[in-house]
Formats: C-alpha cells, structure tokens, sequence
C-alpha cells in the first residue's frame, strides 16, 4: 500500500559522522541509541548541549557526566541488563543519567516527577531495579516507596545515608560492560494499560533507531536547531526529543515552565528557539497569550501530539505563528509514532493524523480482527508494523494475549493501536473512537479500572466505576461512580484525596457521585455506557 | 501568621496536594520543584486567588515570581488589593 514514505533527505547528522541508524556495523553491534550522541561529542565538545535556566552544558560538559554516573554505577556492581529507575525532574542530570544508563548496557527506566511512591513501588518491584537515580526533592516520594535491600539509590542534593551523593563528572570511562547488539533492551516505558496496572513497555536500541529513522525522515531536526522541550521527557514524545536532538548535534532548552506559560514563552523568544513540541493543554496556554508581544521569528517547526488538536486551535496556531512548520502526530508509546499529518494538508484536514509513517506498514481490522482491504474507504482498528514496534511488556504472563504479537516480517513486531480510524478513498486517517474504555484527560492516559482499583482500596468502598465527563480545561475529566458499604460514608473531597495520593494527578477524579446501584449488563458486568 | 498564607495553605492542603506523604510547603519552598501543584493546579489556585480575593490575574502575571510560594502569593495578593483599592 501506499506507505506515504517522504524521501530521506538531508539533515542527519554533520557529514563524516556516523549516522546514527543503519551502516554496515548495524546487524553486528549497534549502533546503538546513545551511539549519535557520543560521537557529536567527541566532534563537538565545546557546543551548548542543554540549557536549563541560566545554566549551559556544552557537550563535552555532559559527557564527562554521563561518563561520571556510569562509572559509579558501574563500581557498585550495576552491569548490563540491569534496570535503572530515573526519577527526575527534567534537567542535565536527567539527560546525563539517561544516556549513563545506556552507555553502560543497562535498561533505562524513566519515570516522571510526579509519580507517585505506590506506582515507584510497583515499577522497582516491576523491574527489579538495581538503582535509583533520583533527587532530594522528590525524597517524600522514594522515600515512601519500598523496595528490595540490595537497591543503590544516587540523590542529586542532599543524600541521607544510605543513599549515595550524585556522582562527580569524570574524563574516564573505559573498561565498562556497555550493550552487545542492538537488540538489547534500552528503555522501559512504563504505560497504563487495561490490567488496571501500569506495564514496561520494552523498547531495544533497534526499536528506538528505527523509530527516530521514521520521525526523522519528516521532522528533519538539524545540527543547528535549538529545541525547546516543556514536555516531561519521561514520556516518549519527550525522550525522543532528548535522543534525536543531542544524537544530531542540536542544542536542548529543558523548560520546566509549562505551567507559566507567560514564562515559557520568553523563554522561547529570549533562546531562539527553533523547534517546539507541544500538547494541546500547552497549546490552548499559549494561545491564550498575546503571542506578537515576543520575537518568535526563530520558531520554524512546531508539532502537536499525544492527544488530537482541537481543529479551531490548529487555526489559531497557523495564524499567530505563521512562519512555523506545524505538524500533527500520532503515536503510542508501543511504537513512539504511527502516523503524521504534513505541514501541507494541515489547513485542508486538520481532524486527520495523516497516512502512517515512513518505513511502517499499517492497515485496518474489523471487530474480529479480520484485515480490511487496503484501497478504498474503510473504518476500523489500526494496526501498525515495523522495526519500530516494542517486542511487548516486561514480565508480561507468557501465553497471555496483548496488543503486540511478532511479525509478520523476522525481528519485527505488529501493534493493534486500540484506536479506531475512518480511511478516506486517498488514505487519510480520521480517528474515530477506540475499542477499549481508554480515554485522555489532558492528553494523559486513563483507564477506569486502574482509577477504579485505587477508589476500592478504600475501605467504606464496596464497588466503584469510572467514566468520562466533558471539561472545558481538561477536554475530558474523570468521574467516579462509588458505592458504599451498608453504613459506611464517605466525602467526595476524600475519594478525591486518596486518588491524587495514589494515581497520577490526570486519574484523580475530579467529581464523585455516591449511588446505590452501578449500571449492569443481564450477565452482571458493569454496563460503562450506561454511567453518566 | 498572615490571613492571607494561612487561608492559601489550608486551600492547597485541601484540594491540590499532590499526595498524602506530600508534605504541606514551607513557607518559601517552590510549589514547582517539591511537586506540591502541577500545571492544571496553578490555573486552579489561580482561579480561586480571583474568587476568594475579587482579584483578576492577567496571562502575563501568571508567573513563578508571583504565584510559586506561599510567601510569593501573599505579596502578590497583597500588591493587586492595593492597586484595587
């Protein structure tokens, strides 16, 4: 089928350096996700790396600090294959901690600074971490989480004993274990999924080179680009960005902003930003700004993903900012990307995430999971393969089916999205609805069982359900159906409470109905179209 | 300790903490970096600023300056009933 696949042209890295994907070393070892990296730092050791506030790390700053934490890693026994949970802000330690994390061989565990000690609890169990690379202001957090004795926890700041003090930078990194092929796992994302329990999504340095290979052949970041990311880099769409931009040479403004957007956007001007990711909750921010009171002129590309822009905002951006590329994408964190609209069909079908990706196959199924022809028009569940496509979920029970199953071509993997799309007689792909009770509140992931498990340990819950309900900030927020136990009583502001304390602020829900009876279905399930 | 830092704290502590085991903030200390509000809790605090205290707060006032600390709450309430007044 018509794959859309833009030619791949111009803006890899600087000539004479190693690509970062591909090349004749490729199928013996590597290169790997970090490789790009390492080498614009030996060529460019003196550049600006990562900016964050009034503070610049040139790459050869950075790489005396990722070489710092591999080492003393590395000294306390942690070796390839090993998990590494980083719970950070987004900062130079974070990027250093990442790469640190790879040049070792060991498997990088992102998690975002608003995670809460339950969800750490789950995911070093999850994982069997060997280390924890954190901070100490985050410490009410790790220090509620429980974990196993042999855990070696580094803290930036202040470090109570055990923890260990953040490691110094060091010219000096030889003799480390580092991955074998590129195969190896990289990277665990973890992602709430249906389970009502957040998985580790696995990500090989394969998977992650093929995925930057499709983003790149249409985003074509350049060595001279300065990126603005207010984007939590824990999240794929973020991480990425971190990869591409320092594997290419760019240099990084880490915004921790987002919630200021007044702030941001000087920040944006004061920079010279030229590329900046956002979601719709920073868009709508930032629109709600006087944007020609700042010099954006450098701003040339802009991107929109994890959850659909608004069509009237996708208006407003290409009128406030009309020097800037926009682009609409579409993604999931088993795939980092499935689709993108290009610049050039924007104005004319902004509510479509465009025909796929380079060097991806996709098609539609039908309910039954039946493949739906590939010409005309069509609605169904899109289905994505590729290189880029995760092998699955970590400790995922062996025989038990999930979205990812191998093939159809050796080595890679097929991904049922889970989304539902309407494809027009030229391939254009219009989301429509999903096949599960998944849906987004501010662009974040929930699903209802996990929110539900949380509101049931509870203890005057007897049985609880949760929904969507439209909100102006937030496009959907969460409701919780709860019923009590005979004689128990509950306040709204505690179900709340307890949910901000233990899920993710995004799955707190924002308004309780107590009822007597929750809607079911003749067989006694829970009938969810049926809560409003 | 004044009104105004005590009626916010009370406001934070109640609706936006962001966990049980967060620890209610210092009287200087960063909402930002202690993870006591995110992004959606600033415009909440936000508008509950401009309810309890008939104040508005432009786009270009939202900002850490003004709204990142109790402390920076207080001076900034203070200074915007002034200029009402």
């Amino acid at each position: 089928m018509d794959l859309h696949a833009p030619p791949l042209r111009g803006s890899l890295p600087p000539e004479g350096a190693d690509p970062p994907w591909g090349g004749p070393a490729a199928d013996r070892a590597g290169p790997f996700i970090h490789s790009a990296f390492e080498a614009r730092c030996r060529e460019q050791p003196g550049k600006t790396a990562v900016v964050v506030g009034e503070r610049r790390v040139s790459y050869g700053e950075l790489i005396a600090q990722v070489h710092g934490i591999a080492v003393a890693m590395h000294d306390a026994g942690i070796t390839r294959g090993d998990r590494v949970v980083l719970l950070l802000d987004s900062s130079v330690d974070y990027v250093a901690a990442l790469h640190a994390v790879w040049h070792l061989g060991a498997v990088a565990v992102p998690l975002g600074p608003q995670t809460k000690a339950a969800k750490l609890t789950h995911v070093l169990n999850d994982t069997g971490a060997r280390a924890l690379l954190t901070q100490a202001t985050l410490s009410s957090v790790w220090g509620a989480a429980s974990h196993g004795a042999s855990l070696c926890v580094w803290v930036r700041g202040e470090a109570p004993s055990p923890a260990l003090a953040w490691p110094s930078p060091s010219n000096h990194a030889t003799d480390l274990p580092g991955p074998t092929s590129a195969g190896d796992l990289a990277t665990l994302i973890y992602t709430s999924g249906t389970t009502g329990q957040p998985k580790g999504v696995m990500l090989s340095h394969a998977n992650m080179l093929a995925a930057w290979r499709s983003v790149q052949a249409y985003l074509q970041l350049r060595p001279q680009d300065v990126i603005g990311l207010a984007l939590p880099p824990s999240f794929s769409y973020g991480l990425y960005h971190v990869v591409m931009g320092l594997g290419i040479g760019a240099t990084l403004v880490l915004e921790n902003t987002a919630a200021f957007p007044a702030k941001l956007v000087q920040r944006l001007a004061s920079e010279r930003v030229t590329v900046f990711p956002g979601v719709p909750m920073l868009w709508a921010s930032l629109l709600a700004l006087d944007l020609s009171a700042h010099d954006l002129s450098a701003l040339r590309l802009i991107t929109n993903a994890a959850a659909a822009l608004p069509a009237a905002h996708t208006a407003l951006l290409r009128a406030r900012l009309p020097q800037a590329q926009l682009l609409l994408m579409y993604g999931l964190t088993e795939c980092k990307r499935a689709s993108y609209l290009p610049h050039e069909e924007v104005d004319s079908r902004p509510e479509s995430v465009g025909r796929g990706l380079p060097f991806q196959e996709h098609w539609l199924v039908d309910e039954h999971g039946q493949r739906l022809p590939d010409q005309g028009c069509a609605t169904g569940e899109l289905v994505v393969s590729g290189a880029h496509v995760s092998a699955g979920y970590w400790n995922a029970a062996p025989g038990v089916a999930t979205r990812i199953s191998p093939g159809p071509r050796p080595g890679e993997h097929t991904l049922r999205t889970g989304d539902v799309f309407r494809r027009d007689e030229h391939g254009w792909l219009y989301c429509v609805g999903r096949t599960d009770d998944m849906f987004k509140s501010r662009g974040e992931k929930v699903y209802p069982l996990e929110v539900e498990h949380a509101i049931c340990e509870l203890p005057g819950v007897l049985e609880a359900a949760v929904s969507p309900m439209p909100d102006e900030r937030l496009g959907l927020a969460v409701k919780a159906h709860v019923r009590l136990k005979p004689g128990a009583t509950l306040a709204e502001r505690e179900v709340i409470r307890h949910c901000q304390a233990r899920l993710e602020s995004w799955m707190a829900p924002k308004a309780v109905a107590f009822v007597d009876q929750l809607p079911q279905t003749e067989s006694g399930k829970l009938r969810r179209r049926d809560l409003a | 300790m004044s009104t105004i830092k005590a009626e916010v704290r009370h406001y934070i502590q109640e609706n936006l903490l962001l966990g049980a085991g967060a620890v209610s903030p210092g009287d200087d200390e960063s909402f930002l970096e202690h993870q006591v509000l995110d992004s959606t809790g600033f415009l909440e605090l936000v508008a509950h600023l401009e309810e309890t205290y008939g104040i508005k707060i432009g786009d270009d006032e939202m900002v850490p300056e003004n709204l990142d600390s109790l402390n920076a709450i207080e001076a900034f309430v203070q200074r915007k009933r002034e200029v009402k007044a």
